[in-house]
């Protein structure tokens, strides 16, 4: 079954959804990965930096700010 | 911000074992888990501590002692995987894999416990010689978190010790587990992390060829595994640390290729072995922490969120942070200005009992000047100028970042810095810089992209320094606070102070965009910053500790250069050369050239000499106006201020010094950590440079445009 994704920097402020991918080409895929951005890890969009980007996201009990460009090459799906 | 602390015992020197008898016990660990507090209860060292992630940037060692045995502990940076490639993952990762320490204590955090998991399992696949150190139990305990440890213990399959080493509890119980552990030295365990069918089958295709070539000094089945997945920087390390080639091996590389087949068949591509591995830990952590830990309270971070969303909201975040710092400097210059007077009082008597003390000897003139006039009046200003406002500033700062405030400050600033290709993180470099720009130079590793970390490096002499701090709060009180009356008159300061400070942070967003756009071109790289949990802050402890080591270390140094800088600077101006002195040539020849800048000879001359230590910039201008001047008693800003009015000093002087003192060559202490942190003198030049013609640029733009307008 074929899943709708979108990226981590779409997420909604208080909402959650499911890790399904990590874009592949991104240096920074090892980085998220040891942060525990696995394959079916629930995130959570928790707080807007003042100028709305960055953003922090709640990942397995800690709040991890990411930029929207980094955020993106996070796939979710609902 | 700790100097002392910064000091590198070890970069990478792995020991020799036969001439040191005692026990290595490595600590590791997440960033911001405590670690440095561990460390510090355990040898009683004081490196510095704060709630964000990145203060240890180098190992530091210090010694233990328990029941009469003597270990040497090394606190590695903290890590949150040994597998990524920054710098401070390769000295944690190289420190736990070819160290030779006799254990590794891996400390982790109560409250996260899942996510810290990742990097014991990972320490586990190296060595057995591990003892989980969980620490914050009191935080969880809080939070209402419950944790099974022995249960831990036996699903980890190593020790496990609870504690709290804010308040030392548990301490004894970890060091009777890690001196159990280096008495009775496991040699096999059972594998940590179990991986998927096609992965274990090729790590047993590679294992048994690589045994008899690590010779034991590795674990293999580590040591396959990253064979395995072909991690390069690792592999090298590995080849370097055995002597021997490993990828390129002629019995090693078929078995490679076979057991790389092998996966490829079993359905996982080569591409996407990394993150089979990462998966397997990971889901391995998670389990065991569904079986270990309970929250008893689901909405045990709900406090933390609330106030995130007052500290870094749009509307509020960034005024929050200003109104901060505000009232930071205006407690700082309201309660600093009477015990100032105090001290410059009673060090001024006991200057007068000394002046009759040489008198009764019948000492000739000349020592009596060195001593008293040169030596002793410049260090007395400096204690009495200096001590109030950092006794007070350090304690109130180091609050701040002990209850977690400043990720805060990088998570609301980064976008500015990204809008000028930069880092946030530059933010908690330039914190630090607060303290001491030489440890903010340094603290500048925590930027993984070397091009931000440099621009990070150049630009951190945009911020004061303690040393710049007392100087530019003396020049305020004395020329722009009295603007207004009263109560008023504290506010109006601390705003002033507020928006040098301001101006500041701003300088060093347009020299970053500058850099970026310039000799340092690039695009942003990527940002990963942890908010950590706040914590209540250790009021008794801060203040005790800031006091002790901070404020008094940084006097301590300024008294050691002032001393001497007070005896050069009398001889100058008392050895006359043509019926003038030494000092009045120099200054004479510098003045129409700081003319231009809104400053005079004296003030520059100030400067230049003041490159071992800013500390001494505004005794030595005292020192070279009294040698003129007539005012031979100086116990007070109202004297300075008539001494400094004496000598010309308009409100554009004493603008003109803010902005060269805010804006100017790094000390030398910073300028010879530059030069050690970037290897290069080049960078040092453009440091040094840098700030110095941004500073007499605006220096030159706003005194002329102020005596354009005829405002002075």
């Amino acid at each position: 079954m074929a899943e709708i994704s979108f990226p981590l920097s779409n997420l909604p402020i208080g909402s959650k959804a499911k890790v399904i991918d990590l874009n592949s080409d991104s240096p920074l895929k090892r980085r998220l990965l040891d942060l525990g951005l696995t394959r079916d890890t629930v995130v959570e969009a928790v707080q807007k930096s003042p100028a709305g980007d960055p953003i922090a996201y709640l990942v397995r009990g800690a709040v991890i700010a990411l930029r929207s460009e980094d955020a993106s090459n996070v796939l979710l799906s609902m | 911000m700790y100097i002392k602390a910064n000091r590198p015992c070890n970069e990478s020197t792995p020991k020799n074992r036969s001439d040191d008898p005692d026990k290595v016990i490595a600590l590791a660990g997440n960033p911001n888990v405590g670690k440095s507090t561990v460390f510090n209860a355990l040898t009683g060292m004081k490196q510095h501590t704060g709630n964000w992630p990145g203060k240890t940037v180098v190992n530091v060692q210090g010694q233990h002692t328990h029941n009469g045995e003597s270990f040497r502990m090394v606190d590695l940076p903290g890590t949150y995987s040994l597998l990524a490639h920054s710098a401070e993952e390769e000295v944690a990762r190289d420190y736990i894999c070819f160290g030779d320490a006799d254990a590794v204590i891996v400390v982790c955090d109560a409250t996260s416990l899942e996510r810290n998991l990742n990097l014991v399992l990972q320490t586990l696949e190296i060595t057995g010689n591990v003892v989980v150190c969980v620490n914050l139990m009191d935080e969880a305990k809080k939070k209402k978190i419950s944790i099974d440890l022995p249960r831990l213990s036996e699903l980890l399959g190593c020790p496990v010790a609870g504690c709290s080493a804010r308040s030392k509890k548990g301490l004894k119980e970890l060091m009777d587990q890690t001196a159990m552990l280096c008495r009775n030295p496991r040699r096999a365990q059972p594998a940590p992390v179990p991986y998927p069918g096609p992965l274990e089958e090729a790590i047993a295709l590679v294992e048994p060829v690589l045994l008899d070539k690590l010779k034991g000094r590795l674990n293999s089945r580590w040591a396959a595994i990253r064979l395995i997945e072909g991690d390069a920087p690792i592999i090298t390390a590995m080849e370097r640390y055995l002597g021997c080639p490993l990828s390129a091996d002629a019995a090693l590389a078929p078995a490679l290729d076979r057991a790389r087949a092998l996966i490829e068949k079993g359905g996982i591509p080569r591409d996407r072995i990394r993150d089979a591995i990462v998966n397997s830990i990971i889901s391995r952590a998670e389990m065991i922490a569904a079986d270990t830990v309970r929250f008893e309270n689901a909405g045990y971070a709900l406090n933390d969120r609330r106030l995130d969303r007052i500290l870094t909201s749009k509307s509020t975040g960034i005024p929050i942070m200003v109104a901060l710092l505000a009232i930071l400097f205006w407690i700082t210059m309201t309660g600093a200005n009477y015990p100032s007077e105090l001290i410059a009082n009673g060090l001024a008597w006991v200057g007068d009992q000394l002046t009759g003390f040489f008198h009764w000897l019948g000492a000739p003139a000349w020592v009596r000047g060195i001593l008293v006039d040169g030596v002793y009046k410049v260090v007395s200003w400096v204690v009495s100028v200096m001590l109030p406002p950092m006794a007070i500033f350090f304690p109130l700062f180091t609050l701040l970042e002990d209850f977690g405030y400043l990720p805060r400050v990088a998570f609301n600033l980064d976008r500015y810095f990204k809008k000028c290709c930069a880092c946030g993180k530059q933010a908690l470099t330039m914190c630090m810089g607060f303290g001491c720009n030489a440890a903010g130079v340094v603290g500048c590793r925590i930027i993984d992209s070397p091009r931000e970390r440099l621009i990070a490096i150049i630009t951190n002499n945009f911020v004061p320094c303690n040393g710049r701090f007392p100087t530019l709060i003396a020049i305020i009180t004395m020329f722009f606070g009295s603007l207004a009356l009263g109560f008023m008159e504290s506010v109006v300061s601390a705003l002033m102070l507020t928006g040098v400070i301001v101006l500041g942070v701003v300088m060093t967003l347009a020299l970053s965009r500058f850099l970026s756009k310039t000799m340092l071109k690039g695009i942003p790289s990527s940002f990963v910053l942890e908010l950590p949990p706040y914590r209540k802050p250790q009021i008794g402890r801060v203040i005790v500790r800031s006091i002790m080591d901070r404020t008094l270390f940084v006097l301590g140094r300024a008294v050691v250069v002032a001393a001497p800088a007070g005896l050069i600077i009398w001889l100058m101006a008392n050895v006359h050369v043509g019926g003038i002195s030494l000092l009045a040539h120099c200054t004479g020849f510098l003045d129409p050239f700081a003319r231009l800048f809104g400053l005079d000879g004296v003030i520059l001359m100030a400067f230049v000499l003041g490159f071992p230590a800013n500390e001494i910039v505004v005794p030595i201008i005292i020192m070279a106006y009294m040698s003129t001047g007539s005012i031979l008693e100086l116990d007070g800003l109202h004297q300075l201020k008539a001494l400094l009015v004496q000598n010309d000093w308009t409100w554009l002087t004493a603008l003109c010094t803010m902005l060269f003192s805010l804006m100017h060559f790094p000390c030398s202490t910073t300028c010879l950590t530059i030069r050690k942190e970037t290897q290069s003198w080049k960078w040092t030049a453009v440091s040094f440079v840098l700030p110095t013609i941004t500073g007499l640029a605006l220096c030159f733009i706003v005194a002329n445009t102020v005596r354009l307008l005829g405002l002075v």
